[in-house]
């Protein structure tokens, strides 16, 4: 299975006319080589639940990595073990290989906070925090940062820009940022979340609580935020699988069935599974 | 779904005529509708009443004797001299300090129990009884906390003798009163409260009334007195005899408490403790857990989460609660009769170890004494105690009008 899995990404990688080839980024080139998040043997428990059943999943740095299936099917668990968010959750524990960029997410040596830094998350339901709008960029910058005024101010705007929400928010950083749109909080976290200096960005069916319209405009922006962070999103909606993602990973019952090119699991997929699910035949 | 289990009406819903001729008639559910919409509007309305009539009684009472002497005066024995600064004084340096020593306390228990949530089961187990001891805490009479008070804070019993009697003591001298034949006031200091009486010798350090040095003079039972006034000011006679007194600066303080302000203070903490730690878990607990999350996404630790997100977005709540628990303080009569007792008073407390007495106190007082003149006061301090009371609660639901805002 572990092996179906890998050898789909290493025989699919250099298939022409997929997602990766259209985005002018060549199989070959390093930026694809690159493995961001690296799971090997992970088995992930909630209490007696086993959660998650020996995953074994590279992640490509500057790609976007979609994970799909059903409800319950340990997509979300996974994401959030990447960086560590269900140590909060009691009974919940894991074991296996889970490293990020080469560091091994539960050595006693990975300071937790560092980790979060580096791997930001972006949740379902948009949560700012109940200050301004300012505020809320600068939280995280603040947490892990010395900065000067200025360079907060010069921080949280260009990671308001990069959010693409600057010029809609420019004229009013200082109210509060649930005066904002759903997808306008959305956007903001994600701002939030890219102020700290993150490598890696986990989304958690970010699109799921809003509109079509704020949809887009956050596919959008996930698809421009590849370039410069790796990006794994956890989706309910094949059409947004299919549109913002370059590989696809499809999980059943707490096992990663198929992982490769999204073209090719939506066009060809080897598992009849994930067949049945992307025809909507089950999900 | 297969075609075998395909959904009918079930007989009673299938036959219109049937199904009307069964229906409930709708005439009735209005009418008991609207019964018992006045049913609660009564009961409700009484409640109100009843404090209207409670209000107005003690006001038609009270009225004649309110006066802003009665605010600033002391209590006398004659009634219309008699006013209840002291008792005002006391109850807000109580309540002030009560508050001090609870609110943090409080906020912190709460936090421990909401936001630092043990993993392991002996730990959490713990927590559990912690938590099942504070509601019951929150139960026990006042009265009780007044005898714990009493042990704890008044004697210290077992760390001091028992007796309440000051061992260790700061910022105060205690000195030999002497009243000389020419009637004027010489103080010779001496080192503690049970040191041996002075025996005035010339030369001896001295002070006079305004606590300036003099130079000591003693002459014999027999010798003539001076004549020079200067020197009479500054003369004892050997035989002469002191009375002790005691000068205590504004930063007293003594071990064991004894039957202070502190004392008092901290017993009605104690009281209202459990109120808040429940006030406080309340406002933590309506803090939506996805700010929490957000903020250990960013890589927050769990203090920076609780001091920057949790605390801010509860602090409102944890007030409006705090300002409740604060109004039962200022009512409370019975722990404090345990530590404090007394009801006449002069003077307002002064420092941290003062005698002093609170105005449910000094109204228990005035209105169990036989004379009327006094029941009109007892109503006037109830007036001052109820105007306190709605100034607060108004404050409480400022708070939580203006302050809390959203969360999410």
């Amino acid at each position: 299975m572990n092996n179906t899995a890998e050898n789909a990404i290493q025989q699919n990688m250099p298939r022409p006319g997929t997602a990766a080839a259209d985005s002018g980024a060549p199989a070959s080139s390093p930026k694809t080589a690159d493995i961001a998040v690296r799971v090997d043997n992970f088995n992930a428990w909630y209490g007696e639940k086993h959660a998650l059943k020996n995953i074994s999943l590279n992640v490509p740095a500057c790609r976007v990595t979609a994970l799909i299936g059903p409800s319950g099917c340990g997509k979300s668990t996974l994401l959030r073990w990447i960086n560590r968010m269900n140590d909060t959750i009691p009974g919940a524990r894991a074991e296996g290989t889970l490293s990020v960029h080469g560091i091994d997410v539960f050595s006693p040596d990975t300071d937790v906070v560092e980790l979060r830094r580096r791997v930001g998350i972006v949740f379902q339901k948009p949560n700012p925090f109940p200050k301004s709008i300012f505020e809320n960029v600068a939280f995280g910058a603040r947490l892990h940062l010395k900065l000067s005024r200025s360079e907060l101010h010069g921080l949280v705007e260009w990671a308001l820009k990069r959010a693409a929400l600057w010029e809609e928010v420019r004229d009013r950083l200082h109210h509060s940022a649930l005066s904002l749109s759903g997808g306008q909080q959305q956007r903001l976290c994600i701002a939030r979340a890219i102020a700290v200096g993150p490598e890696v960005l986990l989304m958690d069916e970010p699109c799921s609580a809003l509109d079509p319209k704020s949809t887009a405009a956050i596919e959008d922006l996930i698809w421009d935020l590849s370039e410069q962070y790796t990006i794994v999103i956890v989706t309910h909606n094949m059409q947004q699988a299919s549109r913002v993602s370059d590989i696809t990973a499809f999980m059943y019952l707490g096992e990663l069935l198929e992982v490769g090119e999204t073209d090719q699991v939506f066009q060809n997929p080897a598992h009849p599974q994930t067949r049945d699910y992307i025809t909507g035949r089950f999900g | 779904m297969n075609g075998e289990s395909r959904l009918s009406l079930h007989p009673l819903l299938a036959d219109p005529e049937g199904l009307r001729a069964r229906l409930r008639p709708v005439a009735g559910r209005h009418r008991k509708e609207r019964i018992f919409y006045f049913l609660c509007l009564a009961v409700s309305g009484m409640a109100v009443l009843i404090l209207a009539a409670l209000f107005g009684a003690i006001t038609l009472m009270g009225i004649a004797t309110f006066s802003w002497k009665f605010l600033t005066a002391p209590p006398s024995p004659a009634a219309e001299e008699s006013g209840m600064y002291p008792a005002i004084m006391g109850s807000v340096w109580v309540v002030l300090l009560a508050m001090l020593t609870a609110l943090p306390l409080g906020t912190a228990s709460a936090i421990l129990l909401e936001e630092y949530r043990p993993r392991s089961p002996l730990m959490r187990r713990i927590q559990h009884i912690i938590e099942l001891n504070i509601t019951n805490l929150a139960g026990v009479p006042s009265v009780v906390y007044g005898i714990l008070g009493l042990t704890v804070f008044v004697y210290m019993f077992p760390l001091f003798d028992g007796t309440g009697k000051p061992v260790r003591e700061w910022g105060v001298v205690y000195y030999d009163q002497f009243y000389n034949e020419a009637d004027t006031v010489l103080l010779v200091p001496v080192n503690t409260l049970d040191a041996p009486p002075v025996q005035p010798k010339t030369g001896m350090l001295a002070f006079d009334a305004d606590f300036h040095p003099v130079n000591l003079q003693v002459i014999g039972e027999d010798d003539p007195w001076p004549e020079d006034p200067e020197r009479a000011r500054v003369t004892l006679r050997e035989t002469d005899m002191g009375g002790r007194i005691s000068e205590k600066t504004w930063y007293y303080f003594c071990l064991p408490f004894g039957r202070g302000v502190l004392a008092g203070a901290l017993t009605l903490g104690l009281v209202i403790l459990p109120t808040i730690i429940i006030a406080a878990r309340e406002a933590l607990r309506a803090v939506p857990d996805s700010l929490r999350e957000g903020a250990f996404a960013l890589g927050a630790s769990r203090w920076q989460t609780i001091y920057r997100v949790t605390l801010p977005a509860a602090l409102p709540g944890i007030m409006t609660g705090s300002i409740l628990a604060m109004s039962r303080a200022i009512g409370e009569a019975a722990p404090l009769i345990m530590i404090s007792g007394i009801v006449f008073l002069t003077n307002p407390p002064r420092h941290l170890m003062d005698d002093f007495t609170v105005m449910p106190l000094q109204i228990f007082n005035w209105a169990q004494r036989p004379q009327t003149d006094f029941h009109a006061l007892a109503a006037s301090g109830i007036i001052v105690l109820l105007a306190i009371l709605l100034v607060f609660n108004s404050i409480a639901l400022l708070i939580r009008q203006r302050y809390q805002k959203p969360l999410s």
